[in-house]
């Protein structure tokens, strides 16, 4: 089981629960973001043969996943760009750092919702919103304590401008730009970033060095497979047709031109996604495109927000990605955080079976299948559990056993006390079942039913 | 073992050795619009996200582009003056007036004016998209990069008869597939964000006005 002590999904969520402002919060912006999603698809058959494409793309870039890791690293270095490798964050970080060489780097967030987070020393709630936990009132208190000479204002245009103002400097002075990358092409070497307001391209076109980092998982092989894939995402994510920008980045600053960096290096990041592509069950975890669709509309996030996961992927995504990432044992819990509605599944624009690895990740976390190379798999064995199973496993192989504990169970169920230890775990915020008067076997036999 | 060959070596033992599926394209190659649909799904598009539209002819856009500058009282327009537009519109810029600032120095020596003084960007643009609305940009030696996105205002000169129908058709028919420039870029508005209470606000980073001069 799990060492640490500060991962308590159960304690987290239950808080999160208890919050009425945050559950309003969220409530709000994810009925707004579904209501878009139903507006930018309002076709089916066009949605269902998008994703199916936008599904076969990805399934086939997986497939070819180390072929076109190379040849999107030869496709980049012959267009000037750095590449380098890393299995860790830790070895990413040391990457980046040797290339900012030296310490204490002021770093800063330039997306205004991550900007936001920052300033109040908060970690994102959603992939697409990191901000989306807090109101206006909330945002204009923290801009008021956090910026220098700052008014208090609640009205959302001044404190965009404020914003702008602070940041405009600082992508004025930047030595150095860090990006993420939504897709990058290997046929031609490109990477591809999709954006609203602008603070990416001034992050990777106006400091003289770029460092971009991604997840192994993103490449596509081709630029025609581009077109279907970002349509699926900023419909999926916001409800937007097309993103305000679409930059696709070749190379730095070649010899004629102005501007752009003069360095552009690409980290390409391991962390866990070899382990998943060995199981060709939870491979398909990896084509995820983050758009966040399953967060906006799943029942669980709505309530509990991004922070009770305790994790960089919150929702269900994050719910199946951070156990294989991080240990299914010390994550057991977020395989749970799902009442296997199945909406997930049904907005995915990649076709991810996130209900089926739901389940399958429960199984691992307390059960290590054979040949699994799930991380931590069967750490979260418990033995009470283990225990449960083999006397009900012994029950059910011996008949006269079982006819004896139904007959029982039937008629003293009800003298049972609903906070009796282990049912209080489900009554503590269930009714207590009811149990039927005879068992299914006694019925059967008084019908006269043969065999039973 | 390097972790570039570590992270590979594990990926090639457990490459699955399956027949990749079949593309099915056609969702996209179908969508197709005649050319006067093409223009006004991509006004009607861009315009929902407050792009705003001046029409000119082939002839009299740099006057449109001037009568714009002096209208909206910007005191300085920064273009390439080497592009074939570039000129045109240097030749039709009056004597007196705002300044015609040209973008051909490196930003090293030109950053502070760019970032202070500058209040609009003129560019050319490859074309533009029907289905969602978007103007296609390929900056470079004439067109700088920070031309479209460091200036509050940017107006971009956008022909009619290059609207392409998606995206997908414009990569192919511009043979991106096969070389991109160094820097592409896809713009459909003004810079904007909803970070706050999915409020949506513009300016926020890049331009706060994008102006269209479609010419047809």
């Amino acid at each position: 089981m799990s060492g640490n002590l500060e991962i308590d999904f159960l304690a987290s969520s239950t808080r999160a629960l208890g919050d009425a402002q945050l559950r309003r919060n969220f409530r709000r912006a994810m009925d707004g973001l579904m209501a878009k999603h139903a507006a930018v698809f309002p076709d089916p058959a066009e949605w269902t043969r998008l994703r199916a494409l936008g599904a076969a793309i990805r399934a086939k870039n997986l497939l070819k996943l180390p072929e076109l890791l190379e040849q999107l690293e030869k496709n980049l270095t012959s267009n000037g760009i750095t590449v380098h490798w890393a299995r860790t964050t830790a070895e990413a970080n040391q990457v980046v750092l040797r290339l900012l060489e030296a310490h204490g780097i002021e770093s800063l967030e330039s997306d205004l919702g991550e900007y936001i987070i920052q300033l109040d020393g908060e970690m994102p709630s959603h992939i697409i919103m990191p901000a989306i936990h807090k109101n206006k009132d909330q945002i204009a208190r923290l801009f008021s304590q956090k910026i220098k000479n700052a008014k208090y204002t609640e009205e959302v245009d001044e404190l965009t401008a404020m914003a702008r103002a602070v940041l405009r400097r600082k992508f004025f002075e930047a030595q150095a730009g860090l990006s993420g990358v939504n897709f990058a092409v290997a046929e031609t070497g490109t990477l591809c970033l999709v954006e609203n307001e602008g603070n990416g391209r001034m992050s990777t076109h106006v400091p003289p060095l770029h460092i971009a980092l991604m997840g192994l998982e993103k490449v596509v092989e081709r630029l025609e497979e581009v077109p279907p894939l970002y349509s699926l995402l900023t419909r999926s994510a916001t409800g937007q047709a097309i993103s305000t920008y679409f930059n696709l980045i070749s190379g730095p600053r070649s010899g004629g031109e102005q501007d752009g960096p003069r360095e552009v290096h690409l980290v390409i990041l391991d962390n866990g996604r070899s382990r998943i592509y060995q199981d060709p069950e939870l491979r398909v975890t990896l084509a995820c495109i983050r758009c966040g669709a399953c967060m906006n509309h799943c029942p669980v996030y709505t309530r509990i927000g991004g922070h009770a996961y305790e994790a960089v992927y919150p929702g269900p995504i994050g719910s199946i990605l951070t156990p294989q990432v991080e240990g299914v044992g010390l994550r057991h819990e977020l395989p749970h955080a799902s009442s296997l509605c199945g909406a997930c599944a049904e907005v995915c624009p990649v076709q991810i079976p996130i209900t089926h690895l739901l389940i399958r990740l429960r199984r691992e976390s307390g059960h290590k299948l054979p040949g699994s190379t799930v991380l931590g798999a069967g750490e979260a064995r418990s033995g009470l559990e283990a225990l449960a199973w083999s006397v009900w496993g012994w029950v059910l192989g011996h008949p006269r056993v079982y006819r004896l504990s139904t007959w029982f169970a039937t008629r003293f169920w009800r003298l049972l006390p609903a906070g009796a230890p282990v049912l209080k775990a489900w009554t503590r915020s269930r009714h207590k079942p009811r149990a039927a008067r005879r068992s299914l076997q006694e019925m059967a036999r008084s019908k006269g039913v043969p065999h039973v | 073992m390097s972790e570039r060959e570590a992270i590979l070596a594990g990926l090639r033992a457990a490459r699955p050795q399956e027949a990749p599926p079949a593309l099915d394209f056609s969702v996209l190659e179908e969508k197709r619009w005649d050319p006067q649909e093409r223009v006004a799904r991509l006004r009607r598009a861009m315009s929902a996200v407050k792009t705003e539209f001046i029409e000119a002819g082939p002839g009299d856009w740099p006057k449109a582009v001037v009568d714009c500058v002096l209208r909206e009282n910007l005191p300085n327009l920064l273009f390439g003056p080497h592009t074939t537009e570039g000129r045109a519109l240097a030749a039709a810029w009056p004597d007196r007036g705002p300044r015609l600032a040209p973008y051909d120095q490196p930003v090293e020596t030109f950053k502070q004016e760019l970032f202070e003084d500058i209040a609009a960007g003129f560019t050319t643009t490859l074309g533009g998209i029907a289905e969602t609305g978007g103007l296609l940009l390929a900056p470079g030696p004439f067109e700088p990069r920070l031309l479209s996105l460091v200036p509050p205002v940017h107006l971009a000169l956008l022909r009619a008869d290059r609207i392409f129908d998606t995206l997908f058709q414009a990569f192919r028919e511009l043979g991106w597939n096969r070389q991109l420039p160094a820097n592409a870029l896809v713009i459909s508005g003004p810079s904007k964000t909803a970070d706050i209470e999915q409020t949506l606000a513009y300016g926020v980073h890049g331009p706060k006005r994008l102006i269209v001069v479609l010419v047809s």
